[in-house]
């Protein structure tokens, strides 16, 4: 049989913060099954991810996601090509279950073992739409991570910019909580925003720099101080509006500066990604934006696929595959492991 | 029977295989602490040289904690995942009583003890008994003082093994009966023993809700929990 007749099929692992997920992909863009376990209700008892309670929740849920995620793909262990897990970045107690557990089954089944990239994972469930199509340009944004990703050619990563201090998901969490909303809060947050309007004119940082970094911590900053003093004061604030002024602010900044960036490095493809590419506010303004830049399509990664699950881990292992990209049995967790950083930057 | 064992608990890393009564392979390895990078190469090597495939395996026995939170989660991870791929029995014991379990003297009392920090211990008390540890006072993370004031009462010979060493003093100050001297050797998990008596024992019922015995909250469930009495805790984690 020719290789390009037989189906391939990977087993995937993401355990990097508080969900654990297997899948199993065919040809790295066909989802068998995604079995997630979420641990969300758990970390809000705490209003925020505790790292050890994380990984003990792993520890009850990783075999079971295996289970399933074969029963569903109705594979077993012989059909499989490779295995493959998110090694970084992300909690290291969390990220040592799901590298451990897949370690143990490659080892286990003699099946290769694929290390992937996390942030890689994000940019690639974006193949669940359509093929990426090269160069392309990923902004990725999510809890941890902001960052605009240069992709020259496939398994190519180049960081171009990123933020500065707080990720975008980050500030919705803190101002979340000032509201009262629970953690995570951008779903809340975003809600809000669409029912309200910018009436408090909060800053956009480094609209006017020359690079493409972002940064939020002052437009935090200037929400807290807004509602502190409204605090005080005894006035109450309209929460739709403060949702609606802080939303405004942060996709103003996202919009502006990949709007730049498309300028300097033209793509065919903008790929939008991580978790707070759920954000409806964001989509509908980069898809907005996006018709005056001619040549480039926006590409928003599935809105089920945005926040962290191992289908896009297997999206991009199958690109891995194909480029041998292996990991021997001590490959470990790497908590701050990033793309490199753009090596001819255009500026 | 071919048997895995395996106890990554603390600072050793152990691991061993049998078949039935006879130990085939066994390393024990102290000089690093990097169980997350080499538990698995070990057992590689360890199935090599015995000339054995993953799938000869019939049991996997597994020290299951008290201990390093980290050591105990990739001994328990690697355990259960391989039981439960390929299909075969796990078998969990403590790493306390894996310690106790080096202590060949029948009717001795054996008091295996971690260094938790701050004057506190994971400790238990066991008696060996048609030469298994048999607890006498339960496993459990507690100060140091009251454990040995604990197994003073027996006012028997006690053998105190694993870091034991670092309560020297106070061992001697507060246990008046002998306390045998120990070989460095026996503070050091042996799995293979453990894998000889794991053979006996039964399996784990649930391998895919199987955890590591941490005997201690984290700081913030404890805190929750104090805040929150009677709330069920059970059910956190939802399939999505
Ligand atoms: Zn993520």
């Amino acid at each position: 049989m020719s290789p390009t007749e037989k189906r391939n099929l990977i087993l995937a692992f993401e355990s990097s913060c508080d969900e654990t997920s297997v899948a199993v992909i065919e040809d790295g863009h066909r989802i068998l099954s995604n079995i997630v376990a979420t641990q969300i209700k758990s970390h809000q008892r705490f209003g925020g991810v505790v790292p050890e309670v994380a990984s003990r929740h792993h520890i009850e849920e990783v075999t079971l996601c295996i289970k399933d995620a074969l029963s569903e793909a109705q594979v077993g262990y012989d059909d499989l090509d490779a295995v493959a897990v998110t090694y970084g970045p992300g909690l290291v107690g969390a990220l040592l279950i799901g590298v451990t557990a897949a370690k143990t089954v490659a080892f286990a089944h003699h099946l290769p073992l694929i290390p992937v990239n996390h942030m890689a994972g994000h940019i690639y469930a974006a193949r669940y739409v359509e093929p990426i199509e090269f160069p392309a340009m990923a902004l990725l944004v999510s809890g941890g991570h902001t960052e605009l990703v240069y992709m020259p050619a496939e398994n190519q990563f180049e960081i171009i910019g990123e933020t500065r201090d707080d990720a975008a998901g980050e500030a919705y969490d803190k101002v979340g909580r000032v509201m009262g909303v629970n953690y995570p809060a951008g779903k809340t947050v975003d809600e809000w925003a669409h029912q309200g309007h910018d009436t408090f004119h909060f800053p956009r940082a480094m609209e006017t720099d020359d690079n493409f970094d972002f940064s939020f911590s002052g437009l935090k900053s200037a929400f807290i101080n807004t509602t502190h003093h409204a605090d005080q004061i005894g006035e109450t604030l309209d929460k739709h509006d403060l949702a609606a002024s802080f939303q405004q602010a942060v996709v103003d900044v996202l919009a502006e500066k990949t709007l730049r960036a498309l300028k300097d490095y033209p793509v065919h493809q903008l790929i939008l990604a991580g978790g707070v590419a759920a954000n409806l506010g964001l989509r509908e303004r980069l898809d907005h934006d996006l018709e005056q830049v001619p040549g480039t399509r926006l590409v928003k990664a599935p809105l089920k696929l945005c926040g962290d699950n191992a289908a896009m881990i297997g999206a991009f292992a199958e690109v891995a595959y194909r480029h041998h990209v292996f990991a021997d049995a001590t490959l470990n967790a790497d908590p701050s492991l990033e793309f490199d950083w753009v090596e001819n930057p255009v500026k | 029977m071919k048997i895995l064992a395996i106890d990554t608990s603390n600072r050793p890393l152990s691991v061993a295989v049998l078949d039935d009564t006879t130990v085939l392979a066994a390393i024990t390895v102290t000089v690093h602490q990097k169980h997350a990078e080499y538990l698995l190469p070990e057992i590689e090597r360890l199935l090599g040289m015995a000339d054995l495939q993953p799938t000869d395996l019939d049991r996997v026995v597994v020290a299951a904690g008290p201990g390093s939170y980290t050591g105990i989660r990739i001994a328990v991870t690697t355990a259960k995942t391989l039981a439960a791929t390929l299909g075969i029995d796990l078998v969990a014991v403590s790493s306390l009583a894996t310690l106790a379990a080096n202590v060949p003297v029948e009717g001795a009392l054996v008091a295996p003890m971690f260094d938790a920090r701050n004057q506190n211990v994971f400790a238990g008390l066991y008696r060996i008994q048609a030469g298994r540890p048999q607890p006498v006072i339960a496993d459990a993370h507690t100060n140091v003082t009251a454990f040995l004031q604990a197994v003073q009462e027996y006012a028997e010979p006690i053998w105190f093994l694993g870091d034991a060493e670092h309560f020297d003093e106070l061992i001697h100050t507060t246990v008046s009966a002998a306390t045998p001297r120990v070989s460095p050797w026996l503070n050091l998990p042996q799995v293979a023993t453990i894998g000889l008596l794991g053979r006996d024992l039964a399996p784990v019922k649930d391998v895919d809700r199987f955890v590591p015995n941490y005997l201690r909250l984290t700081q913030a469930e404890a805190e929750w929990r104090a805040k929150n009495p009677g709330e069920d805790n059970t059910s956190y984690v939802e399939k999505v």
